[in-house]
């Protein structure tokens, strides 16, 4: 499992450029689905299972797209400068290193500001070696992601974009350790999450579902000071989400996820996100409205390049998958 | 014969917060049950209501969508057995504190927003109006009782009773937006004593307060050939005045701006005309903060009018309405649709 | 219905005394979000003769279709916005005095003395201020909020205007040398440039023309307008701004202009709506490069355009934005060149007429 999360962390994907990450997943998923297919915003969409009677089209959602910088300008010097793509903090990028996705790499600098202020983004360039325009080796429009590699701590594991390859990963896994299904499930892949839930919402409305399934991971409140307060923690089980500030989760549904987890013996914490959205939102709002639910999985340090998540709550949140996905799912 | 006021407090004692919506539906579904030929739920919980038309068919569709869902608070986490909260829809924190509230746990729990002393919080915080992540719910019990019963997650909703002010005037929370399901209510029951060609959908939409859910999604079903939007708009009041609010008890806001239809905005004034139903213009320069937002582009996009019914206070436990208002907002819905032609949608065109 | 006009398929469409005659007719109009009629008109009447099929949806977006030859084609979707930003009356004062509201993204210190046109029949009036005399220095050194502003109509105006009209900037249309000035070149230059493609639409593709409402007030029409017509792939014709002005300090580099003037049309890479189809960025910028057409990138950043809303539409449509690059968007005169608008028509042409199925075979390669 770390081997695969691993893979997938240190794959670049920002969004709207995911096709390296989405290779990864192809080849991870490879002979376990029963068909395969991308679509035209470059979502990864496989299939599982044939639909019983007791069983529903269900779309599980994870996205794999990353946030990342686009390069907007290249100076005289040969510095350049660089918007987002998704939401980045000046605070986490100074002194940071990043990948092209030719695998040219640079680091990220400043310019002279005074002492104490907050950077803005128009502050900040990313050096990659050249010593004039002509020897630049990247140009406009080109992207790149954040370079740093996992770091496996035993219990908890760090990477620079857990968010959400943690929950690809969960998804991969779950795909894979799914045999006896009564639904016919619809694995999305989805990208451009970062920057607004594009993906989630073009496949969602292409897959049809009748129920679905975000993967995303959500903030920890686990951490010294932290405002505002969150009840969610590290360690404490896969986070069965109520609401966030773009979605509400299909009451019915938490009220089966959470019982289902109680059976299944899988631990579990509820979730209400005051900031923040994910595909669930997507997934709800398509055609005439789907009943949705997200499995979120705790992370520290979410949008820095050492996003921080608990291994049993990996594990956990892919029984839990399998286990919501093996049933009939009961909405009243 | 609808008791309108009886109608109205049964649904203002009813919980619904958005996204929760299924104790308000329950009481809806009860109301509009004799006054329709059909009533399903959507896949997100909006309730569908179908009276159809005696026109030939196939008939044209309109729909009305009155949003059900109520703003309150969700508990976001417990502490030594106070809750801590966050908001659903738009709530101004400055009429928290001292609020009486209903927390939905594991059992119906009685409680109130408190303050906590300015020595208690962090420095910043204590000063001026306490923040929401500051204030808590007390629900008067041991805190072991508590994690027992409440759980993260849990909807809290106000608890203040409808009290009846003078001059038919009603004061309460939630009156925005249960105020225009009852005036469609009221269309419904007009509509039975008078034949009309199109088949009306009334939908008591879900989670307009926080995602406009409902709204998205139940056109996309029903493909209604125009729609109807009700809604409380702001009353002329204390701290609110200027042109963006009507005077309170003298008629009915008609919508016009870039989400209202001009066509079906002529008409609902032809209409209030020919009525005697008083009616100002409420004016949408940009976006009408309604349900018809999301109508109207739903699909290949739906013509859509916004009625207003004006509201004091809106978004506190004390909005304050005129019955007078909503009489006149159903009155004028059902004096639309009954005249409602099978071809009357040449009529709404854009090039006028 | 009346015989198609068969003037000039597949012609390469040109910017001249009548494509100059039509822009200033379209940028002369006022069509506020929300009230687009007389812009509409003006397309409607402009596009009767040559579009197979047209018609006006539940917003006012005006949908032409242009019908190819042969199999396969591709069903292209251009899109171009005919509102603009603007105002609406929202309360009578006394003495023709009238307060108003912004709609779409107005800087409020762009309002101050200057001339619009209320309503239908284009009233004149102006947006006053206080004289200077009767200022303080710590007044002038705050925004002039727009609820103190009024539009002036004169004494007389009676109900002539009321709560509810919409306004326009009255700056008329002027060519300056190699230069255009006018308001709402944003985007009357789309839908100037989508009349001549119309009008000289390759043969191999279906051309669905959607002249759209209410994009400057959040892309409204262009996702219904893209839900009905369910194109193969989208391009976007828009404005976009060039702030390609002397940075303050004269040793800095600007390095945000997000365009320049003379270098031609601005294909997207990236903005706040949209991250296009990286196959369609490179049919535009392979197609200038082969038909010696000047192009620029522009700068990856904000802002936004009806691609925003199509690419999201049903289960995905490949989208990009191609921009005519204009200075001063958004304020009563803006400033393009010539032979950028020129140049953008030829790009978007050559661009179409090579338009294949192979174009999108396979998936979104980044």
């Amino acid at each position: 499992m770390k081997s695969l999360i691993q893979k997938l962390v240190e794959t670049p994907g920002p969004s709207g450029f995911e096709y390296a990450i989405r290779d990864v997943i192809r080849e991870a998923i490879d002979g376990h689905a029963d068909e395969v297919r991308v679509d035209a915003l470059g979502s990864l969409i496989a299939r599982k299972g044939t639909q019983t009677e007791d069983g529903m089209r269900v779309m599980v959602s994870a996205h794999i797209d990353e946030i990342g910088l686009m390069v907007t300008h290249i100076d005289e010097n040969g510095f350049v400068r660089f918007t987002n793509i998704g939401g980045i903090s000046p605070l986490t990028c100074y002194g940071g290193r990043v990948v092209f996705m030719d695998g040219t790499r640079g680091v990220i600098g400043i310019d002279g500001i005074e002492r104490g202020k907050m950077p803005m983004l128009s502050d900040l360039f990313i050096d990659v070696g050249a010593t004039s325009k002509a020897d630049c080796p990247v140009k406009v429009g080109d992207v790149c992601g954040f370079e740093r590699p996992f770091l496996d701590l035993g219990k908890r594991m760090v990477a620079k974009s857990m968010d959400d390859r943690v929950a690809a990963a969960v998804a991969v896994e779950a795909l894979k350790r799914l045999e006896a299904t009564p639904h016919e499930v619809h694995f999305v892949f989805s990208t451009q999450e970062e920057v607004g839930i594009r993906g989630a919402t073009t496949a969602a409305f292409g897959v049809d579902p009748d129920v679905g399934f975000a993967v995303d991971v959500t903030r920890s409140g686990d951490t010294p000071r932290v405002n505002p307060k969150m009840a969610t923690a590290l360690g404490d089980g896969p986070a069965i989400k109520v609401r966030d500030s773009s979605f509400i989760a299909d009451p019915r549904l938490v009220d089966w996820m959470v019982t289902t987890a109680e059976k299944a013996d899988i631990p579990y914490q509820l979730e209400v996100l005051e900031a923040g959205g994910t595909d669930g939102r997507a997934i709800q709002m398509t055609r005439g409205g789907v009943p949705a639910g997200c499995v979120s999985i705790a992370c520290r340090y979410i949008h820095s390049p050492s996003e921080m998540v608990d291994s049993d709550d990996v594990e956990n949140a892919i029984k839990l998958l399998v286990v919501l996905l093996s049933a009939p799912i009961v909405l009243d | 014969m609808i008791d309108l006021l009886a109608h109205l407090k049964t649904m203002l004692s009813a919980a619904g917060l958005s996204g929760f919506e299924s104790p308000i539906r329950e009481i809806v579904h009860e109301a509009w049950e004799p006054l329709t030929d059909a009533l399903m739920v959507s896949k997100i919980g909006s309730l569908h209501g179908l009276k159809t038309g005696q026109g030939p068919e196939p008939r044209r569709r309109v729909l009305i969508s009155a949003h059900m869902d109520a703003i309150g608070l969700m508990v976001t986490g417990i502490q030594g057995g106070l809750l801590r909260v966050t908001q659903v829809g738009g709530i101004d924190h400055r009429i928290l504190p001292g609020q009486l509230v209903t927390v939905h746990g594991r059992e119906t729990l009685p409680g109130m927003v408190v303050q906590p002393p300015a020595h208690l919080l962090p420095q910043e915080a204590g000063d001026g109006p306490v923040a929401l992540p500051y204030l808590l719910v007390d629900v008067g019990l041991h805190p072991e009782s508590v994690e027992e019963k409440v759980r993260v997650g849990d909807t809290i909703s106000f608890s203040q009773e409808p009290l009846e002010l003078t001059g038919e005037a009603l004061a309460g929370h939630t009156l925005d937006n249960r105020v225009s399901v009852a005036a469609t209510t009221l269309c419904l029951d007009e509509l039975n004593n008078r034949a009309h060609d199109w088949d009306v959908w009334a939908v008591a939409s879900a989670q307009e307060e926080a995602t406009l859910g409902g709204a998205f999604t139940s056109p996309f079903d029903i493909r209604p050939d125009i729609a109807i939007v009700i809604d409380v708009c702001f009353a002329k009041g204390p701290g609110s005045s200027d042109w963006r609010s009507l005077p309170f008890g003298e008629g009915v806001g008609l919508g016009y701006g870039p989400n209202i239809h001009p066509a079906l905005y002529r008409l609902f004034e032809e209409k209030a005309k020919a009525f005697e139903i008083p009616y100002h213009r409420d004016l949408m320069p940009k976006m009408s903060g309604t349900d018809a937002m999301a109508i109207q582009v739903v699909a290949e996009g739906i013509p859509c009018m916004v009625v207003g019914i004006p509201l004091r206070y809106m978004h506190t436990p004390v909005e304050t309405v005129s019955l007078k208002d909503i009489r006149r907002a159903g009155r004028l819905m059902a004096a639309v649709i009954a005249d409602l032609t099978p071809d009357a949608l040449d009529q709404i065109q854009w090039e006028e | 219905m009346t015989k198609k006009l068969e003037i000039s398929a597949g012609q390469v469409p040109e910017v001249g005394a009548s494509q100059i005659a039509l822009l200033e007719k379209l940028c002369n109009a006022v069509a506020v979000s929300g009230d687009e009629h007389e812009v509409r008109q003006i397309v409607l009447e402009e596009i009767k003769l040559i579009a197979d099929e047209v018609r006006v949806d539940a917003l006012g977006n005006v949908l032409a279709t242009r019908f190819g030859r042969g199999e396969n084609r591709v069903r292209v979707m251009l899109a171009a916005h005919m509102d603009e930003i603007g105002f609406m009356i929202v309360k009578k004062h006394d003495e023709g005095l009238f307060e108003f509201e912004r709609v779409g993204g107005v800087d409020e210190r762009q309002l101050p003395g200057k001339s619009v046109m209320v309503g239908r029949e284009h009233r004149p009036g102006v947006i006053g201020a206080k004289p200077i005399h009767m200022t303080t220095a710590d007044e002038r050194k705050k925004k002039i909020e727009v609820s103190s502003l009024r539009i002036d109509l004169g004494p007389e105006i009676g109900d002539q205007v009321k709560p509810g009209d919409r306004a326009g900037f009255a700056t008329r249309f002027e060519v300056l040398g190699p230069s255009l000035r006018a308001k709402a070149l944003d985007d009357r230059l789309g839908v100037a440039t989508l009349i001549e493609l119309l009008k000289h639409a390759p043969d191999q593709i279906d051309l669905l023309a959607a002249f759209t409402v209410q994009e400057e007030v959040g892309l409204r029409g262009a996702r219904v307008a893209a839900y009905a017509l369910d194109p193969d792939m989208a391009v976007a014709v828009d404005a976009t701004p060039a702030y390609d002005l002397p940075h303050w300090d004269e040793d800095d580099e600007n390095d945000r202009f997000n365009t320049r003037l003379d270098a031609g049309p601005a294909v997207y890479v990236m903005d706040s709506a949209t991250i296009p189809d990286r196959r369609l960025v490179n049919w535009l910028v392979e197609t200038a490069a082969q038909e010696g057409i000047p192009c620029q990138l522009r700068q990856p950043g904000g802002g936004g355009t009806d691609a925003g809303a199509i690419h999201k539409t049903r289960a995905g449509i490949p989208s990009v934005s191609v921009s005519v690059p204009i200075r001063y968007a958004h304020t009563a005169a803006s400033i393009a060149r010539l032979d950028d608008w020129a140049n953008s028509l030829r790009l978007l042409h050559s661009a179409l007429s090579r338009v294949t199925p192979g174009l999108l075979a396979g998936e979104r390669r980044d």
